[in-house]
């Protein structure tokens, strides 16, 4: 392997660093918000909420990633006249919208579940207890239910997130040059397949470090309730004397 | 001497008044009836078998059960209720919060909001819920904490505590309230025995100050010494209602006497 040819291929990929980055954050954050109103759907107990949101989250799981995006990129296209009708064509001819659209669209369905999976889990107790303390709507959620919720649905949600940054790869294929999309472009100029791809995956498996070691600091921080308290006080056990 | 329902005109108006209360849960039948009053001041012991319908009782005050008929008071102010396709619902959501954040209850598991730290816990629902100046509620909740024993774990979180110190952190977040009145239910019963003591001493001393205190509990020393009035509820019924000094020497019922000679 040629090594000063791989340094170079390293710093011409970093360069899709910023809209690899771009396109994961971008569509989590859409994704969030849509997965949030989703679980919350689901977990309405009308039946009229319900069964779309479950419709949902089947059709964007169950079906490849890469198809979403063709038919978002392509498929879109044959619906030009009432896209432009309706102001939507400024954002579907630009193959970034379409991407972050198919990204986010696929995001929250997965993200969903982890919501109601974390919503589900939050004892009933405590709810209980907030009730019995006047709390109710709102209140209850942002102070109660979502805290207990964001620390059960933290460690699932930093997978989707890794899972995330290595999806925009797929964004490519529509002519992103994000890391893929320029290794792709400088294989076809350069004939060097391997080290190319190897210096790619390199540099999503630094992003992902990164990533990992983030969610854990997040983790750390909001569950001291789950650590040894601090030693202040010594205790005598009576078990031990 | 109290006879129920009849007792409404009495001096000042009752801290809680219940009338004819009945809940079922499905098929099964589990207030068939009940009416209670509490004067202010008052520390009412509620005793019986478990499926007497004690708890539910107690979570119907403040709503956490809605009752399927009947009617309840807390200091004067009647609970509004509905009927629905789903059966009664309160008729104001915002009564029943106003309501709740003047009734306290403690529970028999802690009910403790495993993320916030202890002091946390009891400023929460005064500076959230009555939008009490957060400084004030701080001092208040350090007093609180030390009167209750626990003022040093302030900033430890409820996994680190004993149960016996979760139960008093839990009493000292409902006081915190200013509640009018405060519902106990069966709030020693999760204890290791060595830890009942610490909590009961603390309810002891509410009492002392006057408190007005609904407690669901097995602990017959309680009821006998601390509370002024005691209640023994049979399959959703008021079987045997006084004085503990009435009803412990001289039990009219005999399902009582049974339920006093089993618990020593």
């Amino acid at each position: 392997m040629d090594f000063a040819f791989m340094q170079e291929a390293f710093l011409t990929l970093l360069s899709g660093v910023p809209l690899t980055l771009n396109l994961t954050f971008v569509s989590v954050a859409f994704g969030a918000v849509l997965a949030l109103l989703l679980a919350l759907m689901r977990m309405s107990g009308i039946k009229l909420l319900d069964w779309p949101a479950q419709a949902y989250v089947f059709v964007f799981r169950g079906t490849p990633l890469l198809v979403q995006i063709f038919l978002i990129y392509y498929g879109l296209g044959q619906f030009r006249p009432t896209l432009q009708e309706l102001g939507l064509w400024v954002f579907f001819r630009e193959p970034y919208w379409c991407a972050i659209a198919a990204l986010t669209l696929n995001t929250a369905a997965y993200t969903s579940e982890i919501f109601r999976g974390g919503l589900q889990s939050v004892p009933y107790n405590q709810v209980e207890a907030a009730k019995a303390c006047g709390m109710s709507g709102f209140l209850l959620f942002r102070r109660i239910t979502f805290p207990i919720t964001v620390r059960q649905a933290l460690p699932a949600y930093g997978s989707e997130l890794i899972l995330m940054v290595k999806a925009t790869s797929l964004a490519s294929v529509i002519t992103m040059m994000e890391v893929t999309g320029l290794a792709a472009k400088l294989i076809s100029q350069t004939f060097r397949a391997i080290e190319v791809f190897v210096v790619a995956g390199l540099i999503y498996l630094i992003l992902n470090f990164i990533i990992t070691r983030i969610i854990m600091a997040i983790e750390w921080w909001l569950s001291p309730h789950l650590r040894r308290p601090p030693a202040v006080e010594p205790r005598l056990e009576a078990a031990h004397v | 001497m109290s006879n129920g329902v009849s007792s409404l005109s009495s001096e000042s108006a009752a801290a809680v008044s219940i009338h004819n209360l009945r809940k079922n849960f499905g098929s099964l039948e589990v207030l068939k009836g009940i009416s209670l009053d509490a004067k202010e001041g008052d520390v009412i012991s509620i005793l019986g078998a478990s499926g007497s319908g004690k708890s539910t009782m107690l979570r119907c005050i403040n709503m956490l059960e809605v009752p399927d008929s009947g009617e309840i008071s807390i200091g004067g102010e009647t609970i509004g209720l509905k009927k629905t396709r789903h059966g009664m619902e309160p008729a104001d959501r915002r009564q029943v919060d106003r309501i709740r954040s003047r009734v306290a209850m403690v529970f028999q598991s802690f009910n403790l909001w495993s993320h916030m730290t202890i002091l946390e816990n009891v400023i929460e629902a005064p500076v959230h819920v009555q939008k009490r100046p957060k400084a004030e509620c701080i001092a208040e909740a350090e007093e609180l904490l030390a009167k209750v024993g626990i003022v040093d774990k302030r900033n430890q979180y409820p996994s680190h505590l004993s149960g016996g110190q979760q139960q008093r952190a839990a009493i000292a977040r409902a006081l915190a309230m200013h509640p009018k009145v405060m519902l106990f239910d069966e709030p020693t019963s999760a204890l290791d025995p060595e830890l009942v003591g610490e909590v009961l001493r603390v309810m002891r001393s509410l009492a002392e100050e006057g408190r007005t205190m609904l407690v669901v509990t097995h602990e017959m020393g309680f009821a006998r010494d601390v509370s002024n009035r005691v209640v023994f509820l049979h399959k959703g019924m008021v079987e045997e209602e006084g004085t503990p000094a009435e009803v412990f020497s001289a039990p009219k019922s005999e399902r009582f006497q049974q339920f006093i000679s089993s618990h020593r």
